[in-house]
């Protein structure tokens, strides 16, 4: 009996100290300076020259620097590891400086050698980097990626001395200095690439636990596939003195409840998003929490303009102007989103576009009349595609209903997982598609780019021989305001012409812990880690 | 064992075409690049090849226990994603098989020593909740009590020994009641054998009585189904890896499946026809273990 009692008492006692609520990551970190943030996804890889999503980014940004740097208020262009440049009067000539102190995280002296070594690896026929073709503005890079040349010295990209980068441009290029900060202008380690294959051979492993060497703030000390990437301050950095955390540790979690609940939790301090229908809950509840700063992206709807009835411009009008945008952003988005009129958001670089198509229903019926479709009699049968999410399926219900209601017509929905839906759209087998669109760099030509005729990304198949000439003539305009003109003419004509609907802009929706200081809005949502820090709450 | 090579090919075979007919490819991405860097990656990859060149070099590769890269994660083999995920799926599942088996012949022996009363309702009661709540509703439940109000458990992750307790539980719940109906069944047929009303009557203990002689026999049915159970648990933690953030190799499987990773589907579909037939073998010498009968046909 007494044992009876014993074990009983035992087994109480085991379950009461055993299961006493614990010590979060979170509060753990605050008082080590250790930062839990996820990424949102499993990154393809950590190279920064031949991935292109945003996972790998927020990760290569706390393992690599480049020339130009981000400061966490400020969306100019700030040293990175060039401590200074010089712009030639023309605008053709870059000239970096680099710091004498900077070095690998190996301890190696970082030169302007590996600069050159970098774009080499980059411009690598072989290698296939997909955002080479962003640099194109530098001399012969074209010509290099596609083997047209084979000798790198007639690439623009130059050692001057081991300090002394100059790059040699086409063009005058007013935003060389905000390309340069991409991650695909990150420098890469020559001899680590070399121990793991050729300059140009893709996917070694040359970016593996144990093999990583990059320049920036942190490195990385394990990489497990789907669990976590652990990364810590690295003690060679020029600037080690202003990095205040000793790790970032990067999670995996796709699925936004499941992130939602670890944030609650206490295992992260930063989430990638906020499921929508939490939103609501946070901004009455707890407003310190989420951050709802504007990105530098824009939802819209794209037209197939290949085929009737939207190949001719007044029912790709009326569609457009009996939208209301405003309904969509109150009752659906949620998050503070500005309903789109245009495709550039506002004060992109300075550029806020004066084109806008306004919500006029009566216009609208106007418009479809004219184009053969009185009160939308005899108008064929189309579908909205968009991809699985409920936030989609709820703007393209909204919009079905209100093209019913303005325009008398009948669209049907149609949900297809994201592979298919983005086949569909590449191969012009869809009417309406919902479409978005986040920038590279902030400049108004990273969107307006996108609907020259054949480029690669316009899916609406649209062609316009002004806009061409004119988003042409903006590539090596040299004067900023003459520049923003012909970015204005052109996207008035993309307005008028309607192939796409924006909807509206994108809105950044983190949920971030009180503890987390110095982290600033950013339109493409990158955080320079050296300045971030942990500090509880009293 | 020899059935293996046929099934492994079928499948394989199957799977090889069937991926490449779903729309859009490894490379289709939402920022489209310019054509060449795509054929870069079609000819690194010899995607540019004929198909049944890329069927056959897959096969010769397959015969050397390559399973090729992955075209998700670049600079990872498909070999390596297996090693890496595979001991995480098989530590959940081992978990999650052993808390099923523990509660639900727990369970099942307590339920069938009183049948159709109190003590018989209650454990099947909950066994009957176990099976129709999906762990996609019990994951998150657990995690809102033992995670979010009273704060013993991490809410995702697979880092300290304490994150194992709720996705175990919301894994092996369903099989739990499973197995605690079927043990409860067997029991109840085996109890008034008269066999054990001998052993009974030779006057050994209750214990000895249940464990020895009618648990035994009452195994049987556990048995067999724990072959399919555990190829189940170990194929089907998807879910349970979803919510709970666990780098196993079920999430990859359906990632690998989004992004039309062929060659990683193709590899975890070898891999699981592998331990489909592994399981089952296992379980065959086992039951033959357990019952001479079967000895004796083979």
């Amino acid at each position: 009996m007494m044992l009876k009692k014993i074990t009983s008492l035992a087994c109480t006692l085991l379950l009461i100290s055993g299961c006493s609520r614990r010590e979060t990551p979170v509060q753990i970190g605050n008082r080590e300076q250790i930062l839990h943030r996820n990424a949102g996804s499993e990154p393809k890889d950590l190279d920064p020259q031949t991935t292109t999503g945003g996972v790998e980014s927020l990760i290569q940004d706390a393992l690599f620097e480049g020339l130009v740097a981000w400061e966490p208020d400020d969306t100019d262009p700030h040293p990175g590891v060039a401590e200074r440049w010089d712009i030639s009067d023309d605008g053709t000539v870059y000239t970096f400086y680099l710091r004498p102190n900077a070095r690998w995280s190996n301890g190696d002296m970082l030169t302007t050698h590996d600069f050159v070594f970098s774009y080499q690896r980059l411009f690598s026929p072989a290698l296939g980097a997909p955002y080479a073709y962003m640099h194109y503005v530098i001399k012969n890079a074209e010509e290099y990626t596609k083997g047209d040349i084979t000798d790198f010295s007639q690439v623009g990209v130059k050692a001057l001395d081991d300090h002394t980068l100059q790059f040699t441009l086409k063009a005058p290029t007013p935003y060389f200095l905000r390309l340069v900060r991409d991650r695909s202008a990150y420098p890469v380690h020559p001899a680590t690439i070399l121990k793991f294959g050729k300059i140009d051979e893709p996917n070694t492993k040359w970016t593996h636990t144990g093999n990583l060497v990059g320049n920036g703030p942190f490195m990385l000390e394990y990489w497990q596939t789907n669990r976590k990437i652990k990364t810590v301050k690295n003690p060679y950095y020029w600037d080690a003195k202003t990095v205040r955390l000793k790790e970032i540790h990067f999670y995996p979690i796709e699925d936004v409840t499941a992130e939602e609940r670890a944030f609650r939790t206490g295992q992260l301090h930063i989430t990638k998003e906020t499921p929508s229908e939490r939103i609501q809950f946070y901004r009455q509840n707890h407003p310190d929490l989420i951050r709802l700063d504007p990105l530098l992206g824009t939802y819209f709807y794209e037209l197939n303009t290949t085929k009737p009835p939207l190949d001719d411009v007044r029912v790709r009008q009326a569609l457009a102007m009996a939208l209301d945008r405003e309904q969509i952003v109150k009752h659906i988005c949620k998050a503070g989103e500005p309903a789109a009129y245009n495709l550039t958001p506002p004060d992109t670089a300075g550029y806020t576009s004066r084109a806008k198509i306004e919500y006029d229903p009566a216009k609208a019926r106007k418009l479809l009349a004219e184009a053969g479709y009185p009160n939308g009699k005899g108008f064929p049968k189309m579908e909205i595609l968009y991809n699985t999410h409920k936030a989609h399926m709820g703007i393209a219900e909204v919009i079905q209903q209100q093209w019913k209601e303005a325009l008398n017509i009948d669209v049907e929905l149609l949900n297809m997982e994201w592979k298919t839906y983005l086949a569909m759209k590449q191969e012009h087998k869809y009417d309406i598609a919902r479409a978005s669109w986040i920038g590279d760099y902030i400049d108004p030509s990273t969107f307006l780019e996108m609907y020259i005729t054949g480029g690669g990304n316009n899916n609406a198949g649209w062609s316009n021989k002004n806009y061409d000439a004119l988003i042409q003539a903006a590539g090596s305009e040299m004067d900023q305001v003459k520049r923003f003109e012909l970015f204005q003419q052109a996207e008035e004509i993309l307005m008028m012409e309607a192939p796409i609907i924006p909807i509206y802009y994108y809105h950044n929706k983190a949920l971030v812990q009180s503890s987390v200081k110095n982290w600033m809005p950013n339109p493409l949502d990158r955080h320079p880690y050296k300045y971030v820090y942990l500090e509880a709450d009293e | 064992m020899l059935e293996l090579i046929p099934v492994l090919l079928i499948s394989i075979t199957i799977v090889f075409f069937m991926v490449r007919l779903a729309p859009g490819g490894p490379f289709t991405s939402e920022k489209s690049f310019p054509a060449e860097a795509i054929e870069r990656l079609n000819q690194h990859y010899g995607l540019d090849k004929p198909i049944l060149v890329q069927y056959g070099n897959y096969l010769l590769n397959l015969l050397k226990g390559d399973l090729g890269p992955s075209f998700q994660y670049p600079s990872r083999t498909v070999n390596d994603i297996i090693k890496e995920t595979f001991p995480v799926s098989l530590e959940l599942g081992a978990l999650a098989m052993l808390f099923a088996l523990s509660i639900g012949l727990l369970a099942g022996i307590v339920a069938s020593l009183k049948p159709n009363t109190l003590q018989d309702h209650m454990p099947m009661g909950l066994a009957m909740t176990g099976i129709c709540m999906p762990s996609f509703v019990l994951g998150p439940l657990l995690i809102l009590v033992f995670g979010l109000w009273l704060g013993w458990f991490n809410a995702s992750g697979w880092e300290l020994p304490s994150d194992r307790v709720l996705p175990v539980i919301t894994l092996g719940a369903a099989y739990a009641a499973y197995i605690s109906r079927l043990t409860r069944g067997s029991m109840l047929e085996i109890l008034p054998a008269d066999y054990i009303r001998t052993a009974r009557a030779k006057g050994l203990s209750e214990a000895t009585v249940i464990f020895k002689h009618t648990l035994k026999n009452a195994l049987l049915p556990v048995v067999s189904y724990l072959g399919p159970a555990t190829a189940g648990i170990l194929t089907g933690s998807f879910v349970v890896e979803t919510i709970f953030n666990i780098p196993g190799m079920g999430r990859m499987f359906v990632l690998a499946a989004f992004n039309r990773d062929y060659t990683l589907i193709l590899g975890l579909v070898v891999f699981f026809s592998l331990l489909v037939v592994v399981f089952n073998a296992v379980v065959d010498i086992l039951l033959g273990l357990l019952n001479p009968k079967l000895r004796m046909h083979a």
